[in-house]
């Protein structure tokens, strides 16, 4: 389903946490230094307009590879290619900043992502002017007007604080903070999972609106499977920081490939009440620190061989997915 | 009903005095019955009085709070005017709690198994070992491996979905006829969540013991209640067996709530939006609280409050008539 040019390209992207004790502890302790690969061997690519979605349970480094890509972590290994550009090679800052300008970021915590300081209007003229985007005053003013319209808040309401909006309110200010800069590219990190459902629905179909309007392409992180069956285009499933299934909506949720993967549509809640036959879910998600051998899922996995305990599985193509896995389910 | 319902809560009112004199009602007479064995889900977004319901059954209300009306009674006997002691042995000996955030609810200086122990001396008339031996017991129960080993374990030894099942063992501790379970899968892990769903199905099935399970996740509803009420604004919009209500939502605002959830075994387009948000406490609107945000509000539904009337297996409170509560296109709220 890729048809369009993939506007970012995310390629064998690793990240490794240094998680030891202090020096002096380890030499009197006896203990060795100890590592947390958040992030590993992850490649993905999002073609242009669409939702690529990244799903996976606390610990699976899902939000670390949403800091990677704008910035606010260094990745360890790997390559990021916006646009074609490869993002970790650009030295020039007036290059970096261009780059910058055309993706942002829309935090989880609506509460903790607006500064209580400053006025409503401030906050989404701030990458406005920081992008020297617009001169006058008059034009910034008219602009973050246009932008509280876009969200479906009042223009007036760009004097407020932050402290005066709802969960939902605050969060539509984030998104107009993050449209300032005529982004293409959106990194939204559980954007909805600190709202209520309602409030998630208009959050969501905002964000498609969005969407459509500006051929935006979002990546998209979520928890939720319902919130990302309904968003995305394309779901890739993090197990402990290795995407061990990436495949369009579709195919995922009605023919997974993975044993997680079919394994955590299972836990979903049953709310057709279609008393529809489920497997347990067996065991629990390991410490990131210490990883099983092999293929990471083998502990929990009721088709699990001997070579899983041994040898991580490659990603291989079955049909239009890729798969981590020796023994994926329908092959 | 010939049988007295093991709960009934009936008009419940919960008012908070502010500071400038004003008085803010969080419920406005609720009323329920729980029989024995059944679980009753309380489902509402934030603000909508669901989890004060539950702390005022228990009498565990924050001061200022306090129940300014209506009563709660436990097998035909009121508990709601019982002096400290006594409601200390009804809590955590009949009724038993289980909290949202499985850290905070434990000790992190005690063992696990001190605490069980400490909970099950307090309410039953055992010795130490036996004690002990009943703590090892409750944590099979609730499906923790290894339990004769990790009942020495410090709660921070254990990860999240374990400390959950360690919280319902404590609720379980003195075998209580009911249990008030506010949010208790909310922090986990959706994979954890199913584990623990399918811990507390099972202890219902087997100990023919019923839960209030407090929550805004009507697919926790879908799979662990009997029945569901939902609420709105401090007042129950709709009661009704847990399939009626999820799969044929009557009242406008159940209809958008329903709506607006993703639907995860489906592909939508999109997602009923219903316009605006919850009132705060100190402008609830009159008549039916709902009536800003709802599509198919009458003249009467700004003056007059309803009441909750029969309507096929549920009950609803809404002026709207039966025909129209029945209908299936009822314009409950605007898409957009």
């Amino acid at each position: 389903m890729s048809d369009g040019r993939a506007l970012l390209e995310v390629e064998g992207l690793r990240r490794v946490f240094d998680v030891s004790k202090p020096w002096l502890n380890r030499v009197i302790e006896g203990h060795r230094q100890q590592f947390l690969h958040a992030v590993d061997d992850v490649s993905f690519a999002i073609p242009a307009g669409r939702t690529f979605a990244l799903v996976g349970e606390s610990g699976s480094g899902k939000s670390t590879i949403a800091r990677i890509i704008v910035g606010l972590i260094a990745p360890s290994a790997g390559t990021i290619r916006f646009d074609g550009a490869d993002i970790a090679r650009i030295k020039n800052p007036s290059e970096m900043r261009q780059i910058r300008r055309r993706f942002q970021m829309i935090f989880q915590d609506p509460y903790a992502s607006l500064n209580p300081r400053m006025r409503v209007a401030d906050i989404i003229a701030e990458p406005i002017r920081a992008f020297g985007l617009l001169g006058d005053t008059a034009a910034v003013q008219h602009r973050v007007g246009e932008l509280l319209a876009l969200v479906r808040l009042d223009p007036r309401d760009g004097l407020k604080y932050p402290h005066e909006f709802s969960g939902g309110q605050r969060q539509r200010v984030a998104i107009a903070r993050a449209l300032a800069g005529n982004p293409q590219f959106l990194v939204c990190d559980e954007p909805t999972s600190a709202l209520d459902v309602s409030v998630q629905a208009q959050i969501l179909n905002l964000m498609r609106d969005l969407q459509e309007q500006f051929g935006l392409t979002y990546l998209f992180i979520s928890h939720n499977l319902a919130v990302v069956r309904h968003m995305a285009s394309e779901v890739g499933v993090l197990y402990l920081g290795r995407l061990v299934e990436v495949a369009t909506t579709h195919e995922l949720f009605s023919a997974p490939r993975h044993p997680y993967t079919r394994m955590l549509l299972d836990a979903v809640p049953d709310l057709a009440m279609t008393g529809r036959v489920r497997t347990p879910v067996q065991g629990e998600i390991p410490s990131p620190i210490d990883r099983p051998q092999g293929c990471h899922f083998h502990p929990r996995c009721d088709v699990a061989k001997d070579r899983c305990r041994t040898e991580a599985p490659a990603a291989r193509s079955i049909g239009a997915a890729t798969v981590r896995c020796h023994t994926p389910l329908g092959a | 009903m010939a049988e007295a319902p093991l709960l009934s809560v009936k008009d419940l009112v919960v008012e908070f005095p502010t500071r400038r004199g004003l008085v803010l009602r969080a419920v406005d007479g609720v009323s329920f019955e729980l029989r024995q064995g059944e679980v009753l889900g309380l489902v509402g977004e934030s603000g909508a009085g669901k989890s004060i319901t539950g702390a005022a059954v228990i009498g565990l209300l924050e001061p200022p709070g306090r129940i300014a009306g209506g009563e709660v009674r436990l097998k035909g006997e009121r508990i709601d005017q019982l002096d400290r002691g006594a409601m200390r042995r009804v809590r955590g000996g009949r009724i038993g709690m289980v909290f949202q955030d499985p850290l905070t609810s434990l000790n992190p200086l005690y063992t696990v198994g001190q605490q069980l122990v400490e909970t099950i001396q307090t309410h039953l008339p055992l010795s130490p070992a036996q004690a002990r031996q009943r703590a090892v017991d409750l944590l099979v129960e609730v499906g923790i491996p290894a339990a004769e080993r990790r009942i020495d374990s410090y709660p921070h030894e254990f990860s999240g979905g374990m400390r959950q099942r360690v919280i319902i063992a404590l609720a379980l501790a003195a075998e209580p006829e009911l249990v008030i379970a506010d949010e208790p899968t909310t922090a986990l892990d959706v994979s954890v969540q199913a584990q623990v769903i399918a811990v507390l199905k099972r202890l219902c099935r087997e100990k023919n013991m019923a839960i209030i399970l407090i929550t805004h996740d009507m697919g926790v509803i879908a799979e662990l209640a009997h029945r569901v009420a939902v609420m709105y604004a401090g007042r129950i919009v709709e009661i009704g067996p847990v399939r009626d209500v999820v799969k044929a939502p009557r009242h406008p605002y159940t209809r958008g709530l329903m709506g607006s959830i993703p639907d995860p075994a489906a592909e939508a387009d999109r997602l009923t939006q219903i316009p605006g948000a919850m009132p705060r406490l100190n402008a609830i609107p009159s008549g039916c609280a709902f009536n800003p945000r709802c599509a198919s509000v009458l003249d009467r539904c700004r003056r007059e409050r309803p009441s909750a009337r029969v309507v096929g297996s549920s009950e609803v409170a809404c002026w709207l008539d039966d025909e129209q509560l029945r209908r299936s296109d009822l314009q409950a709220v605007v898409a957009r």
